[in-house]
């Protein structure tokens, strides 16, 4: 929080309400606000308002409308924070809320941290001490909780696979460095093909993690969640199971394809999608391995997944059903999983025993008599960000990372740019240092020396 | 003998204390320069030869500042390397290998030729200290030298001990003596100090190698140099290095020597570079490693004597000798020198302000290896800015500090002061964050007028310097402004495989994209005509090649460049108290009272300083 950028946040209290403000403030609140509305008043640019003045119009992403709105533009030095400020009145939505926080983010502005404004508003001239001090009160326990807060978000394998790509983007920046500082040593240097091929990856995987990270996203599509099993696990009826209890949406998408369901229900107020698909069991039929092909690609696709076997199967072929979950297990090892064993009611007590022994891991579920169905749904819950959408302290953490991840994933693809078309290593590392440091705004580390340290520590350098 | 009092003194005469003297003796300071050995002045303590990368870029830094670095390695050169030419212009890093010998003779007569430069030959054994300001130095006879300032260059001479195999015995360098009673009374002052360890390799007889089973490393087909100034010329003849490894059997060989390692039996307790290495340490550490290269550099133009660069060790000579013996080409070798590790004082560098003045004793500077650094180059250029600012406090003018997006000695300086250093520090491009603007092509745009500020550079300098930036700004305009055409542009566009143009356009767009090189574009008729008729030599050619071709990210650095300036004009009251701050974490409290830096800029690359402690500083430091 210390250059002179222009930063939003929300300035009304959390969640939903009838109305929410959006302000945003510093050199660029007017020029970013005004690309993104559109005056009922036709040609009226905010640019042109005078300060203190109220202006009605519609919150425009490109072409979509978001919601209409009245924006309130103050000029420096006449503002809260001493800045040019604008403020946004929006209906209260945290859905419309989001939508407008993250066009305003791609737009140019940056998420503000805790009590940012205030802290300008003090370095302004605008505040006494004594607030002040409670703004740095504010600033530090933000600081020593976010990280720990955010990574503890992140549940699902994203943390993981954050804090995996850090290290693989440093890996792959030390070889960069290596190959610059100790061009005369007897090391080698980095190959370019896996270069490029890293940092595709990376690419992927942070167009996943934005798109997921999407709040507004959640609560539009559902959390996407496979189930995988046989067509006579129960599956219907499981579903049937959860949906009874809660209030559903049950819905026809269209344009989903024939062999995949899907089914949209809430619980505690987050929506999942449910994605039926065929089991993985072992076959020769070329017909049915392309099923297992499409089953494994919708697993990939899914935020959680969930294996379904009929406890009856436990009982009769314990050693096929170990090895097929050792090896979806293999396959999407960081993947949120639970796997059930339905019609835990066919089975008594010893039978139960011997599964709860031999597979430690396994989830009782009966969906005929609801048995284990609460647990499910807790556990579902638990999986992913709720703490996001249940208050207003999170989404602000949250969308932090959103945007420090949409600017990690500008660099990265001017790192792959530049690798498309042979640019050095001291310039790909002006990008590459960029993205780390975007990272690093997620997981708390910063790399200055560590990448010093990690050429000394794996590469035989001095002559 | 010493009535009169000296604006500043010196003590040690290697690269630090070199420049130390000439800086503050050309700023119109008296100085005396006092050494152990006068027959030992600017020794090349190590490997024969000067600069490579970021070491190189310091080199023209000092140049451009008006030290004599710069020239002293471009008379003595016999071998001239431009280093990662492939790679962008800021990785271009020039290296020369150098005649030992004439080295430190060029730089004798140039300081014999430096007015206000008086020498004396003693050892200083301690400092005079009054009320906490320096007075002056005691020699090892009891004279007592007053002066209004001292720079300390002790290099490895303080306490210094050298290893060889289990034997050890005092020194400041084989052959010569340690320097003692200035680590003690240091202490006594209040200063803390450490240890540190370095070390050489063995130098042998050049007749004792057969150089056709090795493989010849020449220097460059178009040899450049150091300075900036024409006093000196790039070479038209050179030396080669050679090349060859080790093997399995010389390690075997070494490793024999291991349990009489002074490295691997505890004698040695202090650190050493992890990026120097000695050859026990690379065989031990990097175990699947079948080979090490070793570099022969021979040390001047008639000499016989060789350095074995990639062979520093402190084993026993005798395991030294088997050792090398067993390598290609060194069947017959015979030793001059053996290789060995030294052990000396060093002060943590965080005791020191940016002027490289200490914080606890008013007037006494440190520059050089008493820091914690390693590296002639490194030592050169704080020597240098020692000088300086020794000179500006006797003559009351402000300090002179350089940022870290001026220079690589403001990186050098900065990370010393504010980070300290735990092993030898050496220059790294990968340590300066804004390596893009800190080019050697360019030291002399960003330099050159500060020294001639300073009254250092001359004004010869600083119009050579003006001519060159007026020209190449010219050319870069002359790309802007005149457009070629789809026929013309075509054909040199398809030859690299660039796609083709439809209509005509400025020049600038076209020599911007990657593979397009100046000759590709000097292949259009305007361009060579330009260049011809205006007498551009090939550094303004190739400056204005670097202006085009690398704008966007030269621009981008700055950009971040400035946003870090502006914290560094927010400048933190002296003796701030951080305990109060308790918002601030109690890490960065701790570290910031250590420190003290000077401005929020510096206080924010201190290691355990979060951005949220910064802005915490910031809300406390008021507006």
């Amino acid at each position: 929080m210390i250059y002179n950028d222009t930063i939003v946040a929300l300035a009304t209290a959390s969640g939903a309400g009838a109305v929410a403000i959006i302000r945003v403030s510093g050199a660029d609140a007017i020029t970013i606000s005004d690309s993104c509305f559109k005056s009922v008043t036709a040609k009226k640019t905010l640019v042109n308002q005078k300060t203190h003045t109220i202006h009605l119009g519609h919150i425009i992403d490109d072409k979509r409308t978001i919601d209409e709105v009245l924006v309130s533009v103050f000029k420096n030095p006449n503002s809260y924070t001493g800045e040019d400020v604008v403020e946004i009145s929006c209906h209260g939505s945290v859905y419309i809320q989001q939508e407008i926080i993250q066009l305003l983010l791609r737009k140019g502005c940056r998420m503000a941290d805790a009590g940012e404004f205030t802290l300008r508003a003090f370095l302004n001239g605008k505040l006494d001490l004594s607030q002040a001090e409670a703004v740095a009160d504010l600033i530090s326990s933000d600081n020593e909780a976010s990280h720990q807060i955010a990574m503890q978000q992140m549940r699902g394998g994203f943390s993981s696979e954050i804090s995996k790509l850090r290290e693989e983007l440093l890996n792959f920046a030390s070889l960069i460095e290596l190959e610059l500082d100790f061009a005369e040593e007897d090391v080698e240097f980095a190959d370019r093909g896996e270069f490029n091929a890293l940092v595709e990856r990376i690419g992927l995987v942070l167009r996943r993690l934005i798109d997921s990270f999407a709040v507004g996203n959640v609560i539009k599509n559902g959390i996407p969640v496979a189930i995988v099993g046989e067509p006579n696990v129960g599956k219907s009826t499981l579903l049937n199971a959860l949906l009874n209890e809660e209030r559903a949406i049950v819905s026809d998408i269209a344009g989903t394809t024939r062999d995949t369901i899907e089914d949209e229900l809430v619980i505690d107020g987050i929506g999942f999608r449910f994605i039926d698909t065929a089991g993985i069991r072992e076959t020769k039929d070329v017909v049915e391995s392309i099923g297992i092909k499409k089953t494994f690609e919708k697993m990939e696709q899914a935020q959680v997944v969930v294996l379904l076997f009929s406890a009856i199967e436990f009982k009769t072929e314990a050693a096929r059903l170990k090895v097929e979950i050792e090896k979806i297990k293999n396959r999407l090892p960081l993947k949120p999983m639970v796997i059930i064993a339905n019609k835990v009611d066919t089975l008594d007590a010893a039978e139960l025993e011997r599964l709860h022994t031999e597979f430690k891991d396994v989830h009782l579920l009966s969906a005929k008599t609801g048995e284990g169905v609460e647990e499910l749904k807790n556990k579902l819950i638990s999986f992913v960000n709720t703490g996001a959408l249940r208050n207003n302290e999170t989404i602000v953490t949250n969308t932090r990372h959103y945007s420090s991840l949409l600017k990690a994933f500008e660099e990265i693809e001017k790192v792959k740019y530049g690798l498309e078309n042979g640019i050095s290593g001291d310039l790909l590392a002006i990008d590459i240092r960029q993205a780390l440091y975007h990272f690093g705004e997620i997981t708390g580390q910063v790399t200055n020396d560590e990448l010093l340290g990690n050429i000394f520590a794996n590469f035989c350098i001095g002559k | 003998m010493f009535n009169e009092e000296y604006d500043v003194i010196v003590v040690g005469a290697g690269h630090a204390g070199s420049e130390a003297a000439a800086s503050a003796a050309n700023m119109g300071s008296k100085t005396l320069l006092i050494t152990m050995n006068l027959q030992n002045i600017a020794q090349m303590s190590c490997n024969p030869a000067m600069g490579g990368i970021a070491k190189g870029q310091i080199v023209r830094e000092i140049d451009a500042l008006g030290g004599y670095s710069g020239i002293v390695s471009d008379t003595s050169a016999i071998q001239f390397k431009m280093l990662n030419k492939s790679k962008g212009p800021a990785m271009w890093s020039p290296r020369v290998q150098s005649d030992r010998m004439r080295f430190a003779e060029d730089w004798r007569l140039l300081l014999e030729q430096t007015e206000n430069l008086d020498f004396y030959q003693e050892m200083v054994s301690g400092l005079i200290v009054e009320g906490g300001k320096v007075c002056g130095v005691v020699t090892s006879l009891g004279l007592k030298i007053k002066s209004k300032t001292v720079v300390l260059t002790n290099g490895t001479f303080l306490n210094g001990l050298i290893h060889i195999g289990d034997k050890n015995f005092g020194g400041g360098r084989a052959g010569e003596k340690a320097a003692t009673g200035i680590t003690e009374q240091l202490v006594q002052l209040g200063f803390e100090s450490g240890r540190m360890k370095t070390g050489t390799p063995p130098r042998v007889d050049g007749r004792s190698l057969d150089f056709s089973k090795m493989i010849e490393q020449p220097g460059d087909v178009s040899p450049e140099k150091f300075s900036y100034l024409d006093v000196t010329k790039p070479l038209t003849h050179q030396r080669s290095c050679h090349m060859s490894y080790t093997s399995e059997k010389v390690h075997d060989l070494l490793r024999e020597g291991f349990d009489r390692s002074p490295m691997f039996n505890g004698r040695i307790q202090s650190l050493g570079p992890r990026y120097c290495p000695s050859i026990e340490d690379k065989i031990n550490r990097f175990a699947d490693k079948d080979r090490h290269q070793l570099f022969v550099e021979p040390e001047g133009w008639n000499t016989v004597e060789y350095y074995i660069n990639g062979f520093s060790t402190s084993l026993p000579e005798d395991i030294q000798f088997k050792a090398l013996r067993s390598v290609v080409g060194f069947e017959n070798v015979k030793f001059f020198r053996p290789g060995y590790a030294i052990e000396y004082d060093y002060f943590p560098p965080t005791q020191l302000k940016h002027t490289l003045e200490t914080k606890l004793v008013d007037g006494l500077f440190f520059a050089g290896q008493i820091n914690g650094t390693t590296g002639y180059e490194e030592a050169a250029s704080q020597g240098l800015m020692a000088g300086i600012n020794a000179a500006l406090k006797v003559q009351e003018r402000d300090p002179f500090i350089l940022q870290r997006n001026e220079a690589y000695i403001g990186v050098l300086v900065d990370d010393l002061i504010t980070k300290g250093t735990e092993e030898p520090y050496r220059m790294f491009t990968s340590r300066a964050e804004y390596r893009t603007l800190l080019r050697q092509d360019n030291a002399d745009f960003r330099l050159t007028p500060k020294g001639y500020e300073l009254g250092l550079a001359s004004e010869k300098r600083l119009k050579r310097m003006e001519e060159k930036q007026e020209a190449s700004e010219k050319l870069v305009q002359f790309f802007r402004n005149t457009s070629v055409t789809a026929e013309e542009a075509n054909p040199v566009l398809i030859a690299k495989n660039s796609a083709p143009v439809k209509q005509q356009g400025k020049m600038f767009k076209l020599f911007a994209r990657p593979n397009i090189t100046i000759d590709d574009v000097r292949q259009f008729d305007a361009v060579e005509e330009y260049i011809t008729s205006n007498n551009l030599d090939s550094e303004v050619i190739e400056q204005a090649e670097i202006q085009v071709k690398y704008s966007g990210y030269i621009d981008k650095e700055k950009n971040n460049a400035d946003k870090l300036n502006r914290l560094e004009n927010v400048k933190i009251p002296a003796n701030f108290d951080y305990s109060k701050l308790q918002s601030m974490s109690l890490e960065a409290r701790e570290k910031l009272n250590k420190i003290q830096p000077v401005t929020v800029s510096q206080a924010s690359r201190i290691s355990g300083v979060s951005p949220s402690d910064i802005s915490v500083l910031l809300v406390y430091m008021g507006r």
